[in-house]
């Protein structure tokens, strides 16, 4: 009898510890979630600026088409082509914010010290929303690798988390600070 | 927005960590947002109208030295009616490693939580036994922020995942402003910190200093800093001491006005330091800086661009660099200007922008901080099995 009670003790504490666990996954998803929805909206936002200041005709006319070209790709891009066209848009920010001329240039026109800034804002945030996601990321991968989770399939159907990989290095003469 | 601040430390102690929130709270309630700091005080403390106690820390031996430490069922209690009073839009965790106030806000808090890490000490064997403890705490943890690319290195390694870094702040303008003092003017070198507290490097400067009289007789040590006076000179010969002036603890509007004063700022600290907040004020106050070759301090020092680095622990470097510096006006001019320039990405307005741009990021689609009520297990199997 005793036995018996003992194994009905260890299969309850079992069952805590692995409802547990998936709760911990649970909130881990909807951290990379959360992560996920933010850094969208700064990579949106910095592909917005970027398109306006290419129609804006402050820049040259080369310039405004490189620009163009690349925003108007980061805002269409597919799913599968998103990094891609992303790590393009930085390239082609890189390419004509690279001179410190060329910012001051856009900030002496009326209302471009608004718009710069605004484009400083998002080069600079834009890493940061990724670097938070790719965290989150990585912590519910370690999780889930686990073998708990593997076994009992605590992970559901959710999909396995994807790091984002893009290049966001921004134009030095828009990140006048250490990284 | 509403934020939430957790401060570890007693905040009846000065400390690097209490001032970098004390400051960190000032602009942001100065840019017009709401913010509580939940922080360990005595309860006859006076405090700021934004901090709450959080009781009493406790002493224990901690990590080799006694901690003052936070924890406990009052500790957990206090957390959760301080998270449940606040309603926080964002709350942000000093040290949340820290077995006191941090891990108890990162494990009774859930939404978004900003931590940001400030030591950077080796592995302790402590951390490691209790890492499948800490770990389900900090994964709560939606943005990590460490304060140097030294801190952040080790975050990475000790506990895996990437973090941004954000330094700590310094009110430039403070010690920009701060007037020289006479007496504290001509061929000084100053030093600024605990006397008795061998890792801040005093006794390497005491070591260095009678080759450093020897070329320049002229120069004057000052030295402010809490420790015992006449232990710190003992190693010096004794006709070279009156060149030696002991300050004590000097106040905040007194340390700038040294550093405004000195010709040389010395820093020869032989480990321990993350980041190296004295040498931005320095920097912020035009002193050129002469500092031992830390990794904290090289990056703080933009490689030696900023100020004159010389070899850890190297008494006969430090003595050559300084009486090269003490011979050479020009190039302290130079390191005076660089200095200036360099420490304006130190500056609270820079840093707390990057502060907030983080709080901004993780609060963009997320829910607001709310005490994280354990649910029954009817409700976890229920959530479970949701995709």
């Amino acid at each position: 009898m005793s036995t018996l009670i003992w194994i009905v003790v260890a299969l309850v504490a079992i069952g805590m510890y692995l409802s547990w666990t998936a709760g911990r996954l649970d909130r881990l998803h909807a951290r990379i979630d959360a992560a996920r929805a933010a850094l969208d909206a700064q990579l949106l936002r910095r592909a917005s600026v970027a398109q306006e200041l290419a129609t804006s005709g402050v820049l040259d006319p080369a310039a405004s088409i490189v620009l163009y070209e690349a925003a108007h790709a980061a805002r269409q891009a597919e799913e599968e082509h998103r990094e891609v066209a992303e790590s393009e848009l930085s390239a082609a920010l890189r390419a004509v914010f690279g001179a410190a001329e060329q910012v001051e240039a856009v900030r002496e026109v009326p209302g471009g010290d608004d718009t710069a800034g605004e484009l400083a804002q998002a080069v600079r945030r834009v890493p940061m929303a990724r670097r938070f996601h790719n965290d989150a990321v990585r912590a519910a991968r370690a999780l889930r690798r686990h073998r708990k989770v593997r076994w009992f399939r605590l992970a559901g159907h959710a999909p396995f988390p994807l790091a984002f990989e893009m290049d966001d290095e921004p134009p030095a003469a828009l990140a006048d600070r250490p990284t | 927005m509403k934020i939430g601040i957790v401060c570890p430390y007693s905040w009846d102690v000065p400390g690097g960590v209490q001032f970098h929130i004390r400051d960190l709270a000032d602009h942001l309630i100065r840019l017009g947002h709401h913010v509580s700091v939940l922080a360990p005080a005595d309860d006859e403390t006076p405090l700021p109208p934004y901090v709450v106690s959080a009781g009493r820390a406790v002493p224990v031996p901690y990590n080799g030295s006694v901690a003052r430490l936070n924890f406990g069922f009052l500790s957990a209690a206090r957390v959760r009616r301080w998270l449940h009073e606040g309603t926080f839009d964002v709350i942000h965790i000093h040290e949340p490693a820290s077995p006191s106030l941090g891990l108890l806000s990162c494990w009774a808090a859930q939404g978004p939580i900003v931590a940001t890490f400030h030591t950077s000490n080796p592995r302790s064997r402590a951390m490691i036994a209790a890492y499948p403890i800490l770990q389900p705490a900090l994964e709560k943890i939606s943005a990590r922020i460490a304060v140097s690319e030294y801190a952040r290195r080790t975050l990475v390694e000790h506990l895996g995942g990437d973090a941004v870094v954000i330094p700590n702040g310094v009110d430039v303008g403070f010690f920009e402003k701060a007037e020289p003092k006479k007496e504290w003017q001509g061929n000084t070198i100053g030093f600024i910190g605990r006397i008795d507290e061998p890792r801040k490097g005093l006794p390497v400067l005491m070591k260095a200093l009678p080759a450093i009289l020897a070329a320049c007789p002229a120069t004057r040590l000052l030295i402010a800093g809490r420790g015992d006076e006449e232990e710190a000179v003992a190693s010096l010969p004794r006709e070279m001491r009156s060149q030696v002036e002991f300050l004590g603890m000097i106040s905040d509007e007194d340390k700038a006005r040294l550093l405004r004063s000195v010709d040389v700022y010395v820093a020869p600290n032989t480990g321990g330091e993350s980041f190296g907040i004295i040498l931005v004020e320095a920097m912020s106050a035009g002193a050129p800086v002469l500092a031992s070759d830390l990794d904290a301090f090289a990056q703080v020092l933009d490689q030696g661009a900023a100020g004159e680095l010389f070899a850890v622990e190297d008494a006969d470097a430090l003595a050559t660099a300084a009486v090269r510096l003490l011979r050479d006006p020009e190039r302290r001019t130079e390191l005076r200007a660089r200095g200036s320039a360099h420490v304006r990405r130190f500056d609270w307005s820079t840093v707390g922008a990057d502060i907030l741009a983080v709080y901004e990021t993780v609060t963009d689609g997320a829910a607001s901080v709310a005490a994280d009520e354990r649910v029954g297990l009817r409700a976890r199997f229920g959530l479970a099995g949701r995709d």
